[in-house]
């Protein structure tokens, strides 16, 4: 999966990365993209931290899909978060497959891809890879570390384990932990992965084939989840597949199915089944507040200079309003400042990557905010 | 940009520079905005329309979206020095148990209410014998969000109930001219008053 397209460093091969469940890892490589420059006050950098199955190409044409960035709508010259003005870092997280260290990399102990005897992984992992990235970068302090799903979750990370590196945090339909419902879900993707016979107990990549019905599976769960139901009745209904009538079979009679067999088969060429199994594992271990004798608020005690702003969508149900605002609460208690708002949206928990105008509007103030606190020019127009 | 609404002006000059302030409905963060740039204070918001909330995000200001009823509970005990609530207590589900939730959360807090006392709403009533519809309180009885009217002297009585007291009482007309006039006296001119209240 690994892509010679974009940038990659090659991190921690003086000194280890220990990693949360005890294990090391040297040395780490990254995948990352970088747009705009960092000024000579270093004081404008911005990082984007991508969800699940994201990846580095935020703002550029994806090596293998071929897709624009995932976020251009709100990244690049002139938008949002504007790259004639910031630099914007965006990096493949630890344990993923495009270009950062993950299980389908060489082990250096057997010059064999790692599969499954590669460490579990958890999102304070991934965060404390992209702090060292940072230094790589020559990037101090961030003006701003922004994410929705997992990234706001690593967002979340970067308040406990290095606050005094941010100056404003924005954090997008997520989550302090993850439930028994998340859990669950990510379950059922594992087992899928797993209880493909081309999965080989991870180790397919010997065997030249991969779990692509498994990770296809999976993918179709997972995606269920990031919609809601308004949002599938809407575009599918009960509308049936370039037929007239049912066909009293199991082909793809409705368009709904038809759609998440792509989903699932399109997702199969860029992502690695193992990755995926390790970075679920990875959001299933969160749980911020147990670190802090379950009280979230003390895991945000370091941050309270930090400007943060925590969005919720009202039809998402993977990550509902109810725990975004467990951080905002938490936030509050540790006298962190936080603008919350919980942003009208039919689309489920994709709203943070679609097109949502009350979204745009208050990220627009914020990040504008951030910028002049920050000792950046802004104008005001 | 600091040319503040006189009734805001009534509520900023009780406000100690340097403070920690929430406001309660704090709308487009006029008065918080205010707050934060002329008396320093470290000023956070509660508003419940998106509008309100962009409108306040882009003065740099920070607000959370909700409300009296549910987000008071979620602030740790005497977290702010003052707690703003304007014009809104006649609007909340429980006007005493957030009357109590402010003073919990805050060592002081500054309301405001309409007084439904006022003359002309107490002859509009009389006269036409529906519920009153005036300049202050221009929506009909269906589609008005203030559910818990009342006048000053019943404000009076559940502060009394509640063991609180009144630091400061400023009558006022709509306009934010200070009127100085006692609770009786008040209760029958003023559009509107306004409370310090501390344990």
């Amino acid at each position: 999966m690994n892509t010679d397209a974009g940038k990659t460093a090659v991190l921690f091969e003086s000194t280890p990365l220990t990693l949360d469940g005890g294990a090391t890892l040297s040395p780490v490589t990254v995948g990352y993209e970088t747009y705009g420059t960092l000024n000579a006050a270093a004081n404008n950098a911005v990082l984007i931290c991508h969800a699940l199955t994201g990846d580095q190409y935020v703002a550029s044409t994806h090596p293998i899909t071929g897709k624009p960035g995932w976020w251009e709508r709100l990244v690049g010259p002139g938008k949002l978060i504007d790259t004639d003005r910031y630099f914007v870092i965006c990096s493949n997280v630890l344990g993923s497959c495009l270009g950062t260290t993950g299980p389908w990399q060489d082990n250096p102990a057997t010059g064999k891809p790692w599969g499954i005897d590669f460490p579990v992984i958890t999102v304070r992992d991934m965060v404390r890879v992209q702090a060292a990235l940072l230094d790589h970068l020559k990037v101090g302090k961030l003006m701003m570390a922004i994410g929705g799903s997992m990234g706001g979750m690593q967002v979340q990370e970067w308040l406990t384990t290095y606050p005094e590196r941010v100056h404003s945090a924005v954090m997008l339909a997520t989550a302090p932990r993850h439930t028994a419902q998340n859990i669950a879900f990510h379950e059922v993707g594992r087992q899928a992965i797993m209880a493909d016979p081309d999965w080989r107990e991870g180790r397919y990549y010997d065997y030249d084939v991969k779990p692509a019905k498994g990770l296809s599976v999976a993918r179709m769960t997972a995606h269920i989840t990031y919609l809601s139901e308004d949002a599938l009745t809407a575009k599918f209904g009960r509308n049936l597949q370039e037929r007239e009538a049912l066909t009293f079979g199991f082909d793809a009679d409705f368009q709904v199915e038809s759609y998440l067999r792509h989903q699932g088969s399109s997702f199969v060429d860029r992502f690695d089944a193992n990755s995926y199994l390790y970075v679920t594992r990875a959001l299933d271990y969160l749980d911020i507040a147990a670190r802090h004798g379950g009280r979230l608020a003390d895991a945000f005690k370091g941050a309270a200079h930090v400007r943060c702003c925590v969005i919720s969508y009202t039809s998402d149900w993977l990550y509902p309003t109810v725990e975004n605002k467990s951080i905002v609460h938490a936030l509050n208690a540790a006298g962190v400042p936080v603008s919350f708002a919980e942003i009208d949206s039919p689309f489920g928990h994709d709203a943070f990557l679609l097109e949502v105008p009350e979204m745009d509007h208050l990220l627009t103030g914020f990040v504008k905010a951030a910028a002049k606190t920050n000792g950046l020019e802004v104008d005001d127009a | 940009m600091h040319n503040l609404r006189p009734d805001l002006k009534l509520i900023a000059d009780l406000i100690e520079p340097g403070s920690r302030v929430l406001d309660v409905g704090c709308g487009d963060g006029e008065l918080l905005d205010y707050l934060v740039h002329k008396q320093n204070v470290d000023g956070r918001g509660i508003e419940l329309s998106q509008q309100g909330v962009n409108d306040c995000v882009a003065k740099g200001l920070f607000v959370i979206q909700g409300d009296a009823d549910n987000d008071l509970k979620e602030y740790p005990d005497a977290s702010f020095d003052y707690v703003i609530l304007s014009k809104t207590l006649q609007a909340v589900h429980r006007p005493q148990l957030v009357l109590s939730e402010l003073l919990r959360i805050g060592k002081h807090a500054v309301v405001t209410i309409p007084n439904f006392g006022q003359w002309r709403v107490r002859m509009s009533l009389v006269t036409r014998g529906r519920m009153p519809v005036t300049k202050a309180l221009d929506k009909t009885w269906y589609n008005t969000d203030n559910i818990h009217f009342c006048t000053i002297l019943d404000l009076f009585d559940l502060i009394d109930e509640l063991g609180l007291n009144v630091r400061e009482f400023v009558p006022h007309t709509a306009a934010g001219k200070r009127l100085n006039y006692g609770p009786t006296r008040a209760n029958w001119s003023a559009d509107q008053a306004l409370f310090l209240l501390e344990k």
